[in-house]
């Protein structure tokens, strides 16, 4: 279900969300429309933008942080026009943070990649846009600093929720080595070890947004 | 609280106030700048005075007289003008004495070029005022003040006359004479009396003076609305740049970004089913890039018309977030209790945007602060660093624009930057409550 006030690009959506084979049951233009149609057909995802009727500001942010309090299960994909860490923040912590993602409205150009997001938040996952994790990278401060920029690059992309299988492919290193960065960062962040991709990525979010600014 | 004798002369706790105080002070310090002035105009008045009871006698003037008077009148009217531009200046800041409010500033009289200032103190009306004045201080004031003098020395007579009076000879008082202590009390008495009087008289008298200085050396009357006029319409003009940003800011995020990026949606599902060999595809991936790197474009022209972050998060909010954006740590506290008005919020914002630029790029700095207070009657932006210091406006790192878009908003920018640092840029936005 798609929620995105301009008609224009509400269109493209919509033929961009069929052609990759996912099911539209509603596309609307405002946050009030937005909840009803929650109601009314239970959608498995939503994508929404945050700036919306009637007040133009973050209403259909706020729409969906409501909504993930009342349906834990729905998926939320929200699109920004520029990088709010604070929107970012508010959105991951609503639910368990899982099965919701924050893309600036760029991503939505590169079709495939924006399809294959969507996949993974239905499938359980986090999906954080990389500007918004460079964001939040460089709010936090001193136990980063002491990350090497190997492994900086390895947490950002892991903050995006990546699988390690994933990353070594991105950085052309083998699974072990991306494994033993991973172990690196975890034990210098005093972040609980996981192999589940996604407790990890939930747990470095969490450092990311929890340090204050 | 009373600002001024005229005002404080109608009110009943006058003679317990210090303004009767005030007044002496006043009075005082009127004596010497009359008694020069006046010594000034006998030496042309006297020799005159003589001249016309002599004419009026029937006795013959003698041509020296008469020439040396020609000659000292036009020389004293030569002068006056230039005597009476430091007279005025130290009456005007006398004036204080008995008048806290402020004096409407009289134009700068003698500025710049020697020959036009000298040429304004004979042509203008605010100079020929002063001159009137400075006349006006050594002709009629001391009349008045002899004539108190001499009220006051009577009036200390009687009261101490019981003392005075000696048992061998009588003493006269004003229209009587008394020749013991006991007849004189009632006189004393009566005159003790008649002190409060006294200092009534005084302060009117003071007051009386000041409100003459006040109307002959404050500048012609007409100025102060035509620069009301002046900035009310700049005020119109800053709103009316305000509301059209607002327009394109408008248009831009409403209109144009959304088509763009359904423009690049429509590209980049038509790259999927363009075959990779085909003659189309090059084109259309080079398309589809453009239309991308369009978008990103545009977003950086829509911040810089109205930050969207401002509308959103309002100012402390987006301080926050370009802290965040900012390469070295930067705390930011911010104090605002109420809302603020929106061309304020901007200004503030640019005025940080451009600030902490200025430390990541030139200060060396390791640190920044980020500091928000508002007050009942402005909002104070200051952004301090602990980089090396010597920033200077003359240089051209971006503070003078910064200076004229805060005066545009009515406000101040204040830096302080010595070499070593550290810099403290401190804005004054006025927004009252």
């Amino acid at each position: 279900m798609l929620a995105e006030d301009e008609v224009l690009l509400r269109e493209g959506l919509v033929a961009l969300l069929t052609r990759f084979g996912f099911e539209v049951v509603a596309a609307v233009g405002s946050a009030p429309a937005l909840r009803d149609a929650v109601g009314a057909y239970r959608p498995d995802l939503l994508v929404t933008d945050i700036r919306m009727p009637p007040d133009h500001r973050d209403d259909g942010l706020r729409a969906a942080v409501a909504l993930r309090a009342h349906h834990p299960t729905l998926a939320v994909v929200v699109l920004s026009q520029y990088v709010q860490s604070e929107y970012a923040s508010a959105l991951l912590d609503s639910g368990d943070g899982r099965r919701v993602g924050y893309l600036l409205k760029d991503r939505v150009a590169d079709v495939a990649e924006f399809a294959a997001t969507l996949r993974r938040v239905v499938g359980g996952g986090t999906a954080v846009d990389p500007d918004v994790v460079r964001h939040l990278l460089r709010r936090t401060r001193d136990p980063l600093a002491t990350l090497t920029a190997r492994e900086r690059t390895v947490l950002a992309l892991l903050a995006e929720g990546h699988s390690n299988a994933a990353i070594a492919a991105k950085l052309h290193v083998t699974e072990a080595a991306v494994g033993k960065h991973v172990g690196n960062i975890l034990a210098k962040l005093d972040l609980p070890p996981s192999d589940d991709t996604n407790r990890r990525v939930l747990a470095v979010l969490a450092y990311l947004r929890g340090t204050p600014t | 609280m009373t600002t001024n004798l005229p005002a404080a002369l109608r009110r009943p706790r006058y003679l317990i106030s210090w303004w009767p105080w005030r007044a002496l002070a006043y009075a005082g310090t009127t004596v010497p700048v009359a008694a020069v002035l006046t010594s000034g105009l006998l030496v042309v008045v006297a020799p005159a005075v003589a001249v016309v009871n002599a004419a009026r006698q029937g006795r013959p003037v003698e041509l020296p007289v008469v020439v040396f008077l020609t000659l000292a009148g036009l020389a004293l009217l030569a002068a006056a003008p230039l005597v009476s531009a430091p007279v005025a200046a130290f009456e005007r800041w006398r004036l204080g004495l008995v008048d806290a409010r402020p004096l409407p500033p009289a134009r700068r009289l003698i500025a710049g070029d020697l020959l036009a200032g000298l040429a304004a103190r004979y042509t203008s009306a605010a100079a020929w005022r002063e001159v009137a004045y400075a006349g006006w201080l050594g002709a009629v004031v001391p009349v008045a003040y002899w004539t108190f003098l001499v009220l006051v020395l009577l009036d200390l007579t009687l009261v101490a006359s019981p003392w005075l009076v000696t048992g061998s000879d009588d003493m006269i008082l004003v229209w009587t004479t008394v020749g013991t202590p006991r007849e004189a009390v009632p006189y004393a008495i009566g005159a003790a009396l008649f002190v409060p009087v006294l200092c009534y008289l005084a302060g009117l008298l003071a007051a009386g003076q000041a409100t003459v200085a006040r109307w002959l050396l404050s500048g012609p009357p007409a100025d102060p609305s035509a620069l009301r006029e002046v900035t009310r319409s700049r005020a119109r003009l800053v709103d009316a740049y305000e509301a059209e940003r607002r327009r394109i800011e408008r248009d831009v995020h409403d209109g144009a970004q959304p088509r763009l990026t359904s423009l690049s949606v429509q590209l980049g599902l038509a790259r999927l089913d363009v075959p990779d060999d085909s003659p189309a595809a090059g084109p259309l991936a080079m398309a589809h890039e453009q239309a991308k790197e369009l978008m990103v474009t545009l977003r950086r022209i829509a911040q810089g018309i109205r930050p969207q972050q401002l509308t959103e998060l309002g100012l402390a909010g987006a301080a926050r977030q370009l802290a965040g954006e900012t390469a070295i740590p930067v705390t930011v506290h911010a104090d605002l209790p109420r809302p603020l008005p929106e061309p304020v919020e901007t200004t503030a914002y640019y005025v940080l945007s451009e600030a902490l630029n200025n430390v990541a790029l030139h200060a060396d700095a390791t640190r920044a602060d980020v500091r928000l207070t508002q007050t009942d009657q402005r909002l104070v932006v200051e952004v301090e660093d602990d980089g090396r210091g010597g920033a200077d406006p003359v240089r051209g790192t971006g503070l003078t624009g910064l200076a004229d878009r805060v005066a545009a908003a009515d406000g101040r920018l204040l830096l302080s930057s010595p070499d070593g640092g550290p810099t403290l840029v401190r804005v004054e936005l006025p927004c009252p409550s």
